[in-house]
Protein backbone atom coordinates (compact mmCIF):
# COMPACT_ATOMS: atom_id res chain seq x y z
CA UNK A 1 0.00 0.00 0.00
CA UNK A 2 0.86 3.53 -0.81
CA UNK A 3 2.54 5.62 1.77
CA UNK A 4 0.41 9.10 1.81
CA UNK A 5 2.81 12.15 2.93
CA UNK A 6 1.45 15.28 3.08
CA UNK A 7 3.94 18.42 3.23
CA UNK A 8 2.68 21.84 4.81
CA UNK A 9 4.14 24.45 3.50
CA UNK A 10 4.15 28.07 4.29
CA UNK A 11 3.66 31.48 2.03
CA UNK A 12 5.69 34.08 3.44
CA UNK A 13 7.62 37.60 3.15
CA UNK A 14 10.41 37.97 1.70
CA UNK A 15 12.68 38.12 5.11
CA UNK A 16 15.58 40.01 2.81
CA UNK A 17 12.39 42.73 2.00
CA UNK A 18 11.35 45.36 4.14
CA UNK A 19 8.53 43.67 6.30
CA UNK A 20 5.42 45.38 8.18
CA UNK A 21 2.38 45.27 9.93
CA UNK A 22 -0.99 46.22 8.50
CA UNK A 23 -3.14 48.51 10.30
CA UNK A 24 -4.95 46.03 12.24
CA UNK A 25 -1.36 44.63 13.45
CA UNK A 26 -1.58 41.73 11.01
CA UNK A 27 1.37 41.01 8.63
CA UNK A 28 0.97 43.30 6.00
CA UNK A 29 1.13 40.72 2.51
CA UNK A 30 1.20 43.73 -0.03
CA UNK A 31 4.32 45.30 1.14
CA UNK A 32 6.40 42.48 0.56
CA UNK A 33 6.77 39.69 -2.02
CA UNK A 34 6.05 36.49 -1.14
CA UNK A 35 7.63 33.02 -1.52
CA UNK A 36 7.92 29.34 -0.16
CA UNK A 37 9.50 29.45 3.15
CA UNK A 38 12.87 28.70 3.02
CA UNK A 39 12.74 26.06 5.61
CA UNK A 40 9.68 24.33 4.12
CA UNK A 41 11.75 23.53 0.76
CA UNK A 42 13.75 21.24 3.47
CA UNK A 43 10.32 19.43 4.22
CA UNK A 44 9.73 19.24 0.61
CA UNK A 45 13.27 17.87 0.10
CA UNK A 46 12.70 15.21 2.69
CA UNK A 47 9.67 14.32 1.32
CA UNK A 48 11.08 13.38 -1.82
CA UNK A 49 13.80 11.35 -0.77
CA UNK A 50 11.73 9.35 1.50
CA UNK A 51 9.19 8.63 -2.07
CA UNK A 52 12.72 7.56 -3.30
CA UNK A 53 13.76 5.45 -0.94
CA UNK A 54 10.06 4.15 -0.81
CA UNK A 55 10.85 2.82 -4.82
CA UNK A 56 7.95 5.79 -5.72
CA UNK A 57 5.60 3.95 -3.90
CA UNK A 58 4.28 6.87 -2.43
CA UNK A 59 2.39 9.76 -3.32
CA UNK A 60 2.93 13.83 -2.36
CA UNK A 61 0.63 16.06 -1.64
CA UNK A 62 1.71 19.83 -0.33
CA UNK A 63 -0.62 21.28 1.64
CA UNK A 64 -0.81 25.21 2.35
CA UNK A 65 -3.36 27.57 4.28
CA UNK A 66 -3.36 31.08 2.73
CA UNK A 67 -4.29 34.31 0.44
CA UNK A 68 -4.55 33.35 -3.59
CA UNK A 69 -1.12 34.22 -4.05
CA UNK A 70 0.10 30.93 -1.82
CA UNK A 71 -0.61 29.36 -4.72
CA UNK A 72 2.85 30.25 -5.48
CA UNK A 73 3.99 28.26 -3.06
CA UNK A 74 2.45 25.36 -3.74
CA UNK A 75 3.85 25.88 -7.54
CA UNK A 76 7.32 25.70 -6.62
CA UNK A 77 6.39 22.82 -4.17
CA UNK A 78 5.01 20.83 -7.22
CA UNK A 79 7.53 22.07 -9.79
CA UNK A 80 10.28 20.25 -7.47
CA UNK A 81 8.21 16.98 -7.35
CA UNK A 82 5.08 16.49 -5.22
CA UNK A 83 2.60 14.97 -6.44
CA UNK A 84 -0.54 17.23 -5.70
CA UNK A 85 -1.76 20.48 -3.85
CA UNK A 86 -4.42 21.40 -1.39
CA UNK A 87 -4.69 24.95 -1.25
CA UNK A 88 -7.11 26.37 1.83
CA UNK A 89 -8.28 29.70 1.58
CA UNK A 90 -11.33 31.30 2.57
CA UNK A 91 -11.84 35.60 2.95
CA UNK A 92 -12.37 34.41 7.05
CA UNK A 93 -8.93 33.55 7.76
CA UNK A 94 -7.54 36.47 7.71
CA UNK A 95 -5.40 37.03 10.83
CA UNK A 96 -5.59 33.69 12.12
CA UNK A 97 -2.96 32.54 14.90
CA UNK A 98 -1.14 29.37 15.29
CA UNK A 99 -3.45 27.68 17.14
CA UNK A 100 -6.30 28.36 14.41
CA UNK A 101 -3.54 27.38 11.76
CA UNK A 102 -3.28 24.05 13.06
CA UNK A 103 -6.69 23.33 13.25
CA UNK A 104 -7.34 24.29 9.70
CA UNK A 105 -4.46 22.06 8.73
CA UNK A 106 -5.32 18.94 10.96
CA UNK A 107 -8.46 18.91 9.71
CA UNK A 108 -7.45 19.43 5.52
CA UNK A 109 -4.58 16.94 6.85
CA UNK A 110 -7.20 14.35 7.84
CA UNK A 111 -10.00 14.99 5.26
CA UNK A 112 -6.71 14.55 2.24
CA UNK A 113 -5.73 11.33 4.15
CA UNK A 114 -2.13 10.76 5.48
CA UNK A 115 0.42 8.13 6.44
CA UNK A 116 3.29 10.52 7.29
CA UNK A 117 2.76 14.50 7.60
CA UNK A 118 6.55 16.74 7.04
CA UNK A 119 6.99 20.20 8.14
CA UNK A 120 9.75 22.47 8.16
CA UNK A 121 10.58 23.18 11.78
CA UNK A 122 9.51 26.97 11.59
CA UNK A 123 8.31 29.51 9.34
CA UNK A 124 10.76 32.07 8.54
CA UNK A 125 7.84 34.83 9.23
CA UNK A 126 6.44 33.92 12.79
CA UNK A 127 8.83 31.72 13.57
CA UNK A 128 7.33 30.28 16.54
CA UNK A 129 8.24 26.71 15.05
CA UNK A 130 5.06 25.02 17.49
CA UNK A 131 2.85 24.05 14.98
CA UNK A 132 4.11 20.54 14.62
CA UNK A 133 3.81 20.40 17.95
CA UNK A 134 0.12 22.12 17.58
CA UNK A 135 -0.54 19.10 14.62
CA UNK A 136 0.64 15.98 16.63
CA UNK A 137 -1.58 17.28 19.38
CA UNK A 138 -4.61 17.61 17.27
CA UNK A 139 -4.18 14.65 15.19
CA UNK A 140 -3.35 12.68 17.79
CA UNK A 141 -0.22 10.81 16.85
CA UNK A 142 3.34 10.74 17.57
CA UNK A 143 5.67 13.62 16.97
CA UNK A 144 9.48 13.40 15.75
CA UNK A 145 10.43 16.77 15.43
CA UNK A 146 13.33 19.04 14.96
CA UNK A 147 14.99 16.19 13.06
CA UNK A 148 18.55 16.59 10.63
CA UNK A 149 18.07 12.86 9.39
CA UNK A 150 14.62 11.06 8.69
CA UNK A 151 13.81 7.86 7.20
CA UNK A 152 10.77 6.06 6.66
CA UNK A 153 10.93 1.71 6.58
CA UNK A 154 8.11 -0.35 6.47
CA UNK A 155 5.72 1.68 8.83
CA UNK A 156 8.49 3.04 11.12
CA UNK A 157 9.69 6.77 10.71
CA UNK A 158 13.16 7.11 12.52
CA UNK A 159 15.15 10.55 12.82
CA UNK A 160 17.94 12.25 14.36
CA UNK A 161 17.31 15.01 16.66
CA UNK A 162 20.30 17.37 17.95
CA UNK A 163 18.81 19.12 20.91
CA UNK A 164 21.01 21.53 23.00
CA UNK A 165 22.65 18.93 25.56
CA UNK A 166 22.29 15.78 23.76
CA UNK A 167 21.72 14.17 20.10
CA UNK A 168 18.69 11.62 20.53
CA UNK A 169 18.03 8.99 18.13
CA UNK A 170 13.87 8.72 17.61
CA UNK A 171 11.60 6.71 16.32
CA UNK A 172 7.33 5.88 15.79
CA UNK A 173 5.22 4.32 14.08
CA UNK A 174 3.01 5.91 11.34
CA UNK A 175 0.96 7.80 11.06
CA UNK A 176 3.49 10.38 12.39
CA UNK A 177 4.24 14.12 12.10
CA UNK A 178 7.84 15.17 11.11
CA UNK A 179 9.75 18.16 11.18
CA UNK A 180 13.22 18.78 9.53
CA UNK A 181 15.69 21.22 10.45
CA UNK A 182 17.70 22.89 7.91
CA UNK A 183 20.44 20.28 8.82
CA UNK A 184 18.98 17.92 6.55
CA UNK A 185 20.13 18.28 3.59
CA UNK A 186 20.17 20.96 0.40
CA UNK A 187 17.09 21.25 -1.02
CA UNK A 188 17.00 20.61 -4.91
CA UNK A 189 16.32 23.61 -7.56
CA UNK A 190 13.53 22.82 -9.82
CA UNK A 191 14.30 21.58 -13.81
CA UNK A 192 12.45 23.26 -16.41
CA UNK A 193 11.32 19.94 -16.62
CA UNK A 194 9.20 20.06 -12.99
CA UNK A 195 8.74 23.48 -13.54
CA UNK A 196 6.71 22.61 -16.61
CA UNK A 197 5.05 19.41 -14.94
CA UNK A 198 3.90 21.68 -12.16
CA UNK A 199 1.34 23.37 -14.22
CA UNK A 200 -0.26 20.01 -15.12
CA UNK A 201 -0.49 18.53 -11.40
CA UNK A 202 -3.62 18.99 -10.06
CA UNK A 203 -4.60 21.48 -7.00
CA UNK A 204 -7.59 21.20 -4.77
CA UNK A 205 -9.36 24.32 -3.09
CA UNK A 206 -10.93 23.91 -0.11
CA UNK A 207 -12.28 27.01 2.14
CA UNK A 208 -14.09 26.08 5.75
CA UNK A 209 -16.86 24.74 4.53
CA UNK A 210 -15.34 21.78 2.84
CA UNK A 211 -13.54 21.40 6.31
CA UNK A 212 -16.68 22.25 9.20
CA UNK A 213 -14.92 24.90 10.68
CA UNK A 214 -17.09 27.47 11.73
CA UNK A 215 -15.48 31.35 10.50
CA UNK A 216 -15.24 32.00 14.49
CA UNK A 217 -13.15 29.54 15.27
CA UNK A 218 -10.45 31.22 12.85
CA UNK A 219 -9.58 34.69 11.63
CA UNK A 220 -8.66 37.52 13.85
CA UNK A 221 -12.05 37.18 15.91
CA UNK A 222 -10.77 33.58 16.49
CA UNK A 223 -7.41 33.94 17.55
CA UNK A 224 -6.78 33.46 21.42
CA UNK A 225 -3.67 36.03 21.14
CA UNK A 226 -4.28 39.40 20.40
CA UNK A 227 -1.37 41.88 19.55
CA UNK A 228 -1.95 45.60 20.96
CA UNK A 229 1.01 47.15 19.72
CA UNK A 230 3.92 46.68 17.14
CA UNK A 231 6.31 49.29 16.74
CA UNK A 232 9.04 49.41 14.37
CA UNK A 233 12.70 49.16 16.73
CA UNK A 234 14.26 52.85 16.94
CA UNK A 235 17.19 52.32 14.68
CA UNK A 236 20.58 52.13 16.08
CA UNK A 237 22.57 55.36 16.60
CA UNK A 238 25.40 55.59 14.40
CA UNK A 239 28.54 53.31 15.68
CA UNK A 240 32.15 53.92 15.88
CA UNK A 241 33.57 52.82 13.28
CA UNK A 242 37.85 52.94 13.15
CA UNK A 243 40.34 51.61 9.89
CA UNK A 244 42.46 49.11 11.60
CA UNK A 245 46.17 50.82 10.75
CA UNK A 246 47.53 48.06 13.16
CA UNK A 247 45.91 49.77 16.12
CA UNK A 248 42.61 48.34 15.21
CA UNK A 249 42.85 45.55 18.49
CA UNK A 250 43.95 47.62 21.08
CA UNK A 251 41.25 50.64 20.46
CA UNK A 252 38.54 47.70 20.46
CA UNK A 253 40.08 46.98 24.07
CA UNK A 254 39.81 50.53 24.88
CA UNK A 255 35.95 50.68 24.00
CA UNK A 256 35.56 47.49 25.73
CA UNK A 257 36.78 48.43 29.03
CA UNK A 258 35.15 51.73 28.53
CA UNK A 259 32.15 49.66 28.70
CA UNK A 260 33.07 47.85 31.41
CA UNK A 261 33.35 44.41 29.57
CA UNK A 262 37.19 43.97 30.34
CA UNK B 1 -2.59 36.19 45.06
CA UNK B 2 -2.81 34.37 41.92
CA UNK B 3 -0.39 31.07 41.27
CA UNK B 4 1.83 31.23 38.37
CA UNK B 5 3.16 27.50 37.17
CA UNK B 6 6.94 28.16 36.20
CA UNK B 7 8.41 24.81 33.83
CA UNK B 8 11.54 23.86 35.22
CA UNK B 9 14.35 23.78 32.86
CA UNK B 10 17.49 21.23 34.57
CA UNK B 11 19.96 19.00 34.24
CA UNK B 12 19.44 16.15 37.32
CA UNK B 13 18.69 18.71 39.30
CA UNK B 14 20.88 21.50 37.86
CA UNK B 15 18.73 24.35 37.50
CA UNK B 16 19.70 26.73 34.15
CA UNK B 17 20.00 30.08 34.41
CA UNK B 18 16.51 31.01 32.11
CA UNK B 19 14.16 29.38 34.88
CA UNK B 20 15.43 31.51 37.27
CA UNK B 21 14.36 34.37 34.97
CA UNK B 22 11.45 33.14 34.60
CA UNK B 23 10.62 32.56 38.34
CA UNK B 24 11.78 36.24 38.29
CA UNK B 25 9.27 37.75 35.65
CA UNK B 26 6.13 35.14 37.33
CA UNK B 27 6.33 37.20 40.61
CA UNK B 28 5.74 40.28 38.54
CA UNK B 29 2.11 38.45 37.70
CA UNK B 30 1.81 35.79 40.68
CA UNK B 31 3.33 33.50 43.47
CA UNK B 32 5.74 30.99 41.39
CA UNK B 33 4.72 27.25 41.34
CA UNK B 34 8.04 25.65 39.50
CA UNK B 35 6.87 22.34 38.17
CA UNK B 36 10.49 20.32 38.29
CA UNK B 37 9.88 16.50 36.19
CA UNK B 38 12.81 14.15 36.20
CA UNK B 39 15.47 13.55 38.99
CA UNK B 40 17.34 15.98 41.22
CA UNK B 41 13.95 17.70 42.49
CA UNK B 42 15.66 18.10 45.79
CA UNK B 43 18.83 19.69 44.70
CA UNK B 44 16.96 21.74 42.66
CA UNK B 45 14.06 22.75 45.26
CA UNK B 46 16.67 24.77 47.28
CA UNK B 47 17.60 27.10 44.16
CA UNK B 48 13.98 27.27 42.76
CA UNK B 49 12.80 28.52 46.91
CA UNK B 50 15.91 31.00 46.89
CA UNK B 51 14.77 32.59 43.84
CA UNK B 52 10.90 32.90 44.87
CA UNK B 53 9.27 29.37 43.84
CA UNK B 54 6.77 29.30 46.78
CA UNK B 55 6.00 25.34 45.93
CA UNK B 56 7.76 22.94 44.21
CA UNK B 57 5.65 20.89 42.45
CA UNK B 58 7.96 17.45 41.36
CA UNK B 59 6.84 14.12 39.55
CA UNK B 60 9.91 11.78 38.25
CA UNK B 61 8.73 8.33 35.37
CA UNK B 62 11.14 6.93 33.58
CA UNK B 63 8.70 7.67 30.50
CA UNK B 64 9.70 11.68 31.11
CA UNK B 65 13.04 10.30 29.41
CA UNK B 66 12.17 7.47 27.20
CA UNK B 67 9.81 9.38 25.23
CA UNK B 68 10.02 12.68 23.38
CA UNK B 69 7.98 15.31 24.53
CA UNK B 70 4.23 14.45 24.90
CA UNK B 71 4.92 12.74 28.95
CA UNK B 72 6.15 16.19 30.24
CA UNK B 73 2.62 17.40 28.88
CA UNK B 74 0.95 14.79 30.72
CA UNK B 75 2.58 16.05 33.87
CA UNK B 76 2.28 19.78 33.16
CA UNK B 77 -1.49 19.46 32.39
CA UNK B 78 -1.68 17.62 35.86
CA UNK B 79 0.34 20.62 37.35
CA UNK B 80 -2.06 22.69 35.42
CA UNK B 81 -5.39 20.81 37.42
CA UNK B 82 -3.34 20.66 40.17
CA UNK B 83 -3.33 24.80 41.10
CA UNK B 84 -5.56 26.70 38.18
CA UNK B 85 -2.56 29.25 37.78
CA UNK B 86 -2.79 32.24 36.33
CA UNK B 87 -0.84 31.69 33.81
CA UNK B 88 2.20 29.06 32.82
CA UNK B 89 5.68 29.74 31.73
CA UNK B 90 8.42 27.67 29.70
CA UNK B 91 11.45 28.58 28.57
CA UNK B 92 11.90 29.44 24.82
CA UNK B 93 13.64 26.08 24.17
CA UNK B 94 12.27 23.84 21.29
CA UNK B 95 10.97 21.87 24.45
CA UNK B 96 9.88 24.00 26.17
CA UNK B 97 7.82 25.72 23.20
CA UNK B 98 6.76 22.05 22.12
CA UNK B 99 5.06 21.71 25.81
CA UNK B 100 3.77 24.18 25.78
CA UNK B 101 2.41 24.60 22.24
CA UNK B 102 0.69 20.73 23.11
CA UNK B 103 -0.47 21.90 26.69
CA UNK B 104 -2.23 25.27 25.42
CA UNK B 105 -4.49 23.25 22.62
CA UNK B 106 -5.10 20.48 25.37
CA UNK B 107 -6.83 23.21 27.96
CA UNK B 108 -8.02 25.62 25.07
CA UNK B 109 -5.38 28.50 25.69
CA UNK B 110 -3.47 30.97 23.70
CA UNK B 111 -0.10 30.65 23.08
CA UNK B 112 2.98 33.13 22.80
CA UNK B 113 6.55 31.89 22.08
CA UNK B 114 10.01 33.98 22.38
CA UNK B 115 8.78 37.08 24.91
CA UNK B 116 11.37 38.99 25.49
CA UNK B 117 9.41 40.63 28.53
CA UNK B 118 6.57 40.04 30.96
CA UNK B 119 4.28 42.79 33.03
CA UNK B 120 0.78 42.70 34.34
CA UNK B 121 -1.79 43.90 32.53
CA UNK B 122 -4.96 44.82 33.28
CA UNK B 123 -6.49 42.09 30.84
CA UNK B 124 -4.00 39.23 32.42
CA UNK B 125 0.03 39.39 31.21
CA UNK B 126 1.69 41.26 28.77
CA UNK B 127 4.12 39.39 26.70
CA UNK B 128 6.78 41.71 24.88
CA UNK B 129 8.46 40.22 21.56
CA UNK B 130 10.96 41.05 19.03
CA UNK B 131 9.60 39.83 15.34
CA UNK B 132 10.78 40.31 11.99
CA UNK B 133 14.53 39.95 12.66
CA UNK B 134 13.96 42.05 15.76
CA UNK B 135 13.02 45.24 13.50
CA UNK B 136 9.73 45.35 15.55
CA UNK B 137 8.56 45.08 19.26
CA UNK B 138 4.99 43.93 19.81
CA UNK B 139 3.26 44.01 22.82
CA UNK B 140 0.58 40.62 22.97
CA UNK B 141 -1.88 39.15 25.12
CA UNK B 142 -3.42 35.42 25.79
CA UNK B 143 -7.05 36.50 24.95
CA UNK B 144 -8.32 33.00 25.70
CA UNK B 145 -7.80 30.69 28.49
CA UNK B 146 -5.20 30.72 30.75
CA UNK B 147 -1.47 32.33 29.13
CA UNK B 148 1.03 30.05 28.25
CA UNK B 149 3.95 31.87 27.34
CA UNK B 150 7.32 31.02 26.54
CA UNK B 151 10.42 33.44 27.32
CA UNK B 152 13.51 33.95 26.14
CA UNK B 153 17.00 33.39 27.62
CA UNK B 154 18.55 36.82 28.97
CA UNK B 155 15.02 38.21 28.85
CA UNK B 156 15.19 39.19 33.02
CA UNK B 157 17.93 39.39 35.28
CA UNK B 158 17.30 36.66 37.82
CA UNK B 159 16.36 37.86 41.40
CA UNK B 160 16.79 36.36 45.14
CA UNK B 161 13.22 36.22 46.33
CA UNK B 162 13.25 33.62 49.56
CA UNK B 163 10.18 32.18 49.56
CA UNK B 164 8.99 28.63 50.40
CA UNK B 165 9.47 26.15 48.28
CA UNK B 166 7.97 23.45 49.60
CA UNK B 167 8.20 20.23 47.78
CA UNK B 168 4.84 18.36 46.79
CA UNK B 169 4.72 14.85 44.76
CA UNK B 170 2.54 15.32 41.88
CA UNK B 171 0.69 12.93 40.86
CA UNK B 172 0.73 12.32 36.98
CA UNK B 173 -0.59 9.13 34.79
CA UNK B 174 1.26 9.35 31.24
CA UNK B 175 -1.49 8.25 28.39
CA UNK B 176 -0.38 5.55 26.55
CA UNK B 177 -0.81 8.26 23.58
CA UNK B 178 1.96 9.85 25.04
CA UNK B 179 4.30 6.82 24.20
CA UNK B 180 4.54 7.43 20.64
CA UNK B 181 7.78 8.47 19.94
CA UNK B 182 10.82 6.62 21.34
CA UNK B 183 13.71 7.86 22.54
CA UNK B 184 15.97 5.30 21.42
CA UNK B 185 19.07 6.28 22.18
CA UNK B 186 20.76 9.85 23.73
CA UNK B 187 24.39 10.45 22.91
CA UNK B 188 25.33 13.75 25.63
CA UNK B 189 26.88 16.62 24.18
CA UNK B 190 30.51 17.18 25.07
CA UNK B 191 31.04 19.97 26.99
CA UNK B 192 33.35 22.35 25.37
CA UNK B 193 33.75 24.20 29.34
CA UNK B 194 32.40 27.56 28.17
CA UNK B 195 29.17 29.12 28.64
CA UNK B 196 26.27 28.24 26.73
CA UNK B 197 25.48 30.12 24.09
CA UNK B 198 22.33 31.10 24.66
CA UNK B 199 22.44 32.17 28.46
CA UNK B 200 26.26 33.89 28.04
CA UNK B 201 26.45 37.23 28.83
CA UNK B 202 29.27 37.71 26.13
CA UNK B 203 29.24 35.48 22.82
CA UNK B 204 32.26 36.33 19.96
CA UNK B 205 31.47 34.67 16.54
CA UNK B 206 33.05 33.89 13.23
CA UNK B 207 31.88 34.07 9.75
CA UNK B 208 33.27 33.35 6.46
CA UNK B 209 35.85 35.62 7.23
CA UNK B 210 37.52 33.34 9.43
CA UNK B 211 38.10 30.96 6.35
CA UNK B 212 38.20 27.25 7.21
CA UNK B 213 37.84 25.19 10.81
CA UNK B 214 41.03 25.10 11.19
CA UNK B 215 41.25 29.05 12.33
CA UNK B 216 38.52 28.83 14.74
CA UNK B 217 41.03 28.33 17.26
CA UNK B 218 41.39 32.32 16.85
CA UNK B 219 37.47 32.87 17.83
CA UNK B 220 37.76 30.40 20.54
CA UNK B 221 40.90 32.23 22.20
CA UNK B 222 39.41 35.65 22.16
CA UNK B 223 35.58 33.74 23.72
CA UNK B 224 38.13 31.93 26.57
CA UNK B 225 39.74 35.91 27.42
CA UNK B 226 36.56 37.25 27.62
CA UNK B 227 34.84 34.53 29.19
CA UNK B 228 32.33 33.98 26.41
CA UNK B 229 30.43 31.56 24.09
CA UNK B 230 31.79 31.12 20.46
CA UNK B 231 28.77 31.38 17.74
CA UNK B 232 28.82 30.81 13.99
CA UNK B 233 27.25 32.17 11.06
CA UNK B 234 25.44 30.25 9.07
CA UNK B 235 28.27 30.16 6.24
CA UNK B 236 30.48 28.50 8.88
CA UNK B 237 28.27 26.25 9.66
CA UNK B 238 27.12 25.48 6.46
CA UNK B 239 30.87 24.86 5.20
CA UNK B 240 31.67 22.20 7.97
CA UNK B 241 33.82 24.38 10.17
CA UNK B 242 31.98 24.77 13.30
CA UNK B 243 29.04 22.67 14.53
CA UNK B 244 25.07 23.27 14.44
CA UNK B 245 25.02 23.65 17.63
CA UNK B 246 27.05 26.92 17.72
CA UNK B 247 24.90 28.55 14.84
CA UNK B 248 23.19 32.12 15.90
CA UNK B 249 20.88 32.88 13.04
CA UNK B 250 16.84 32.12 12.03
CA UNK B 251 17.83 28.84 11.86
CA UNK B 252 20.04 28.85 14.87
CA UNK B 253 20.10 30.50 18.18
CA UNK B 254 18.77 33.30 18.91
CA UNK B 255 20.89 35.55 21.15
CA UNK B 256 20.54 38.44 23.55
CA UNK B 257 23.99 38.69 25.35
CA UNK B 258 25.25 41.70 27.07
CA UNK B 259 28.19 42.02 24.61
CA UNK B 260 28.25 40.23 20.72
CA UNK B 261 31.24 40.20 18.70
CA UNK B 262 30.77 39.34 15.29
CA UNK B 263 34.22 38.70 13.54
CA UNK B 264 34.54 38.04 9.28
CA UNK B 265 30.42 38.29 9.58
CA UNK B 266 28.94 40.46 7.11
CA UNK B 267 25.35 40.55 8.49
CA UNK B 268 22.63 38.62 6.26
CA UNK B 269 19.44 39.41 7.46
CA UNK B 270 19.18 35.37 8.62
CA UNK B 271 22.27 36.50 11.19
CA UNK B 272 20.87 39.59 12.17
CA UNK B 273 17.27 37.99 13.28
CA UNK B 274 19.46 35.90 16.06
CA UNK B 275 21.96 38.75 17.46
CA UNK B 276 20.19 42.01 16.92
CA UNK B 277 18.67 42.66 20.37
CA UNK B 278 22.17 42.02 22.16
CA UNK B 279 22.77 45.19 23.73
CA UNK B 280 26.24 45.89 22.76
CA UNK B 281 27.26 45.34 19.33
CA UNK B 282 30.86 45.10 17.92
CA UNK B 283 32.17 43.37 14.45
CA UNK B 284 35.46 43.25 12.87
CA UNK B 285 35.15 42.50 9.51
CA UNK B 286 37.47 43.27 6.24
CA UNK B 287 34.73 44.59 4.40
CA UNK B 288 33.76 48.63 5.01
CA UNK B 289 30.55 47.89 3.15
CA UNK B 290 29.85 44.97 5.28
CA UNK B 291 25.68 45.18 6.47
CA UNK B 292 26.72 44.23 10.27
CA UNK B 293 28.51 47.81 10.39
CA UNK B 294 24.54 49.36 10.09
CA UNK B 295 23.75 47.47 13.89
CA UNK B 296 27.43 48.36 15.66
CA UNK B 297 28.15 50.33 18.56
CA UNK B 298 31.82 49.86 17.36
CA UNK B 299 33.49 48.33 14.36
CA UNK B 300 36.59 47.74 13.55
CA UNK B 301 37.14 47.55 9.90
CA UNK B 302 40.04 45.19 9.43
CA UNK B 303 41.42 41.87 8.98
CA UNK B 304 40.26 39.81 11.74
CA UNK B 305 43.44 37.69 11.70
CA UNK B 306 45.42 41.00 12.99
CA UNK B 307 42.40 42.10 14.97
CA UNK B 308 40.87 39.53 16.94
CA UNK B 309 45.26 38.10 18.15
CA UNK B 310 45.31 41.57 19.62
CA UNK B 311 42.27 42.15 21.27
CA UNK B 312 42.59 39.46 22.76
CA UNK B 313 45.81 40.10 23.45
CA UNK B 314 44.84 43.29 25.19
CA UNK B 315 42.05 41.57 27.34
CA UNK B 316 44.39 39.16 29.23
CA UNK B 317 46.96 42.07 29.55
CA UNK B 318 44.34 44.15 30.95
CA UNK B 319 42.78 41.20 32.98
CA UNK B 320 46.41 40.69 34.14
Amino acid sequence: MSLRIVVCVKYVPDATGDRHFAEDLTVDRDDVDGLLSELDEYAVEQALQIKEAADDDAEITVLTVGPEDASDALRKALSMGADKGVHVEDDDLHGTDALGTSLVLAKAIEKTGYDLVVCGMASTDGTMGVLPALLAERLGVPQVTQLSEVSVEGGTVKGRRDGDTATEQLEASLPAVVSVTDQSGEARYPSFKGIMAAKKKPVESLDLDDLDIEADEVGLAGAWTKVDEAAERPARTAGTIVKDEGEGGKQLAEFLAGQKFI
Amino acid sequence: MAEVLVYVDHVDGAVRKPTLELLTLARRIGEPVAVHLGPGADTAAATLAEHGAVKVLTADAPEFADYLVAPKVDALQAAYEAVSPAAVLLPSSTEGKEIGARLAVRIGSGIITDAVDLEAGDEGPVATQSVFAASYTTKSRITTGTPVITVKPNSAAPEAAPAAGTVEQLAVTVAETSKGTKVVSRTPRESTGRPDLTEAAIVVSGGRGVNGAENFPVIEALADSLGAAVGASRAAVDAGWYPHTNQVGQTGKSVSPQLYIAAGISGAIQHRAGMQTSKTIVAINKDAEAPIFDLVDYGVVGDLFEVVPALTDEVKARKG
